[in-house]
């Protein structure tokens, strides 16, 4: 089995007076089709590490490796092609654009990627069929309920194939019975093989992923099952 | 349930993956943006679009309008041609220069086509000699003036297109055997109180006694023809020494005042036509090209700044429109857009927004010129390449006005973008 992500020794310091290091030296390793929950409050460091893993932001000390590349070797360039092809992020706040409609949105994270207009509509199709939302392909987002949208963000994570599925409080603005239909997409996909990664400071999402990392004051420890190498 | 496929290329042939952004996606995403609120697209692109009408209907009206002009241009001026001997300007040896005017003026250029007549014409030195029409001497009025004397060869009649009150004009005959004839002006066959030429009455210059065939009614041009008395060329030769004549008037069909004009000259005076200048009327090109030019230089200069205004207009906005779409610009970022790519995109969009302000720019103008043109009964003329040339325009405005919002766009962090 192989490894997608690799942390060694990653820390963040944010320049300031005094410097805030909002992510300690920190080591962790996901595998492929593992489905990990990092785990902690508001202020804990887990957004840094989430923009760590999504590459949006570089590390200040330490390597990183998806899919065996040291993304420190990667410049913008190389760093936002990573983005397209290996991960696919799911937010909070969902992030479709208004005047789109469902299948449109999708297609928006094929535009920037090498070979993403290759039968583009069809494969937005079917990755809305997949999420349960093949009878609203043309809805705009603004007719949808926030469980459907959070559908069509998902949908738009996966139609590039990702390496890594990074959700960043992908229930945060859902209630608990939309939240736990999310929940059970994530599970289906992870059955179907794909890697997850899912931020959260809720225990009832956490407690669906395979593993749990705690962090808390910029430190990852393993909680339950799993193992932080 | 669901099957996943893997990715099948291998990592290291995504070492260093150069994400693209094909022109057709460009252009949907353009299009896409710019309908999204079809209002503010319009408001934004107003400026643009009243600049390029403006500096369309102003480049179209004053084509028109010299067109209209020189359809109106005057015929009568349009076929005179005049020769004079160069005097060189202000600093000219005048008297040193020969006078190459031959009194045949009229045979030789009766050869040329398009020449309909040629007269010659030369004022008189009369050394303050007075006229007088009868030898009397009236203690009571005034009988003797000084009035202005003219030798003229017989064509001149028809090239000034006169017409006569009574009696003739002189002939060849007269001309060759230098009679002592004379055609009056009306202004001065009432100052010599002649009405009546059937008499031949005799009329005084000095000491020439000349006998009066006919009085003038009317010339078209040359007028001051009308208040002189005019002397065929033979008779001013002989009694006068005149060595050659001041002026060739030449009347030519319409549309050959061009080319009599640069042939005149050499016709003339074969053998020195640099001394000869020849007076011809403003071309219809020269006379549209003027009207053109004045029109021009305000409405180009208003044009303009109302294209730097609507430049300006698609800026503010786009920039605006920046930061709202702050969170788009996040996303995009995070699905692998290099900054490369939304600098283009934002830029993109304002170019085809300036493109669309500079096509309907134009069509409006050209309304206007249509419009105006209906108004006036003129014909509407313009370049086909302006309307061609305007949304080219306008996609440069746009561009330029979108240069510094991309950039803006482009500096824009994932991290900041996507944390509202």
């Amino acid at each position: 089995m192989s490894v997608v992500v690799r942390l060694d020794r990653v820390e963040r310091t944010f320049p300031g007076t005094p410097p805030v290091q909002a992510l300690k030296e920190s080591n962790l390793t996901i595998d492929e089709n593992d489905y990990v929950a990092i785990v902690g409050a508001s202020g804990s460091g887990k957004s840094t590490l989430l923009h760590l893993l999504g590459l949006l932001d570089r590390p200040t000390g330490g390597t990183y490796w998806l899919d065996g590349v040291d993304t420190a070797t990667l410049d913008d360039n190389g760093r936002a092609g990573m983005r397209a092809e290996r991960i696919g992020f799911v937010f909070q706040a969902f992030h479709l654009l208004g005047h789109r409609t469902a299948v449109e949105n999708v297609m928006l994270a094929e535009i920037h990627r090498r070979g993403g207009s290759v039968d583009r509509r069809k494969r937005a199709e079917a990755a809305l069929t997949r999420v349960g939302l093949g009878h609203r392909l043309n809805a705009y987002p603004t007719t949808l309920s926030g469980g459907e949208r959070q559908r069509v963000a998902v949908a738009r994570s996966l139609i590039g194939e990702p390496s890594l599925l990074l959700a960043d409080e992908p229930t945060g603005n859902l209630d608990s019975k939309t939240s736990e239909s999310i929940l059970e997409l994530f599970d289906s996909l992870h059955n179907s093989g794909l890697t997850l990664a899912v931020i959260t400071h809720d225990d009832d999402v956490s407690e669906r992923a395979q593993r749990r990392v705690r962090i808390h004051d910029g430190m990852l420890t393993p909680l339950g099952e799993g193992v932080v190498r | 349930m669901i099957s996943i496929p893997k990715q099948s290329s291998p990592p290291q042939a995504l070492a260093k993956p150069r994400p693209v952004f094909s022109v057709r996606d460009l252009l949907n995403e353009a299009s896409a943006a710019l309908t999204a609120r079809p209002a503010r697209t319009l408001l934004t692109a107003l400026g643009t679009v009243l600049g390029v009408a403006a500096l369309v209907a102003t480049l179209g009206l004053a084509k028109t309008a010299g067109g209209q002009i020189v359809g109106r241009f005057n015929e009568l001026e349009a076929t005179r041609v005049e020769v004079k001997l160069d005097d060189g300007g202000f600093f000219g040896q005048q008297e040193s220069r020969p006078n190459p005017l031959p009194f045949d003026a009229g045979d030789r250029l009766s050869y040329l086509n398009g020449v309909k007549v040629a007269g010659t014409k030369t004022p008189l030195e009369l050394d303050g000699a007075l006229a007088r029409s009868v030898p009397v001497v009236d203690p009571l009025g005034q009988t003797e003036f000084q009035i202005p004397m003219v030798s003229a060869s017989p064509g001149l009649f028809d090239a000034v297109r006169g017409s006569l009150e009574t009696g003739r004009w002189f002939d060849d005959g007269h001309n060759e055997r230098s009679d002592a004839v004379a055609v009056l002006g009306p202004a001065a066959a009432a100052r010599l109180n002649i009405n009546r030429v059937d008499a031949q009455p005799a009329i005084f210059v000095g000491e020439h006694t000349l006998a009066v065939v006919g009085i003038l009614r009317e010339v078209e041009r040359e007028p001051d023809l009308l208040s002189a008395i005019i002397v065929p060329d033979g008779w001013a030769r002989a009694n006068l020494q005149l060595a050659a004549p001041a002026e060739v008037h030449i009347d030519v069909d319409v549309g050959a005042a061009q080319l009599i004009g640069s042939q005149a000259a050499l016709a003339l005076a074969p053998n020195s036509p640099e001394l000869l200048r020849v007076a011809v009327p403003l071309s219809a090109g020269s006379v549209r090209r003027s009207v053109e030019t004045d029109v021009n230089a305000l409405f180009l200069v208003l044009g303009g700044i109302s294209l730097l205004v609507g430049a300006i207009g698609i800026a503010n906005v786009t920039l605006v429109s920046v930061l709202e779409r702050t969170g788009e610009i996040g996303l995009r970022r995070a699905l692998g857009a290099t900054r490369r790519h939304i600098a283009t995109q934002f830029m993109f969009e304002s170019a085809v927004l300036g493109a669309l302000a500079g096509l309907i720019g134009a069509s409006l103008g050209v309304l206007v010129i249509v419009g105006v043109s209906a108004n006036r009964q003129w014909t509407p003329i313009l370049d086909e390449w302006i309307p061609l040339a305007a949304p080219f325009a306008g996609a440069i405005v746009g561009l330029i006005a979108g240069l510094y919002p991309a950039l803006k766009a482009a500096s824009i962090e994932p991290i900041a973008a996507l944390r509202s």
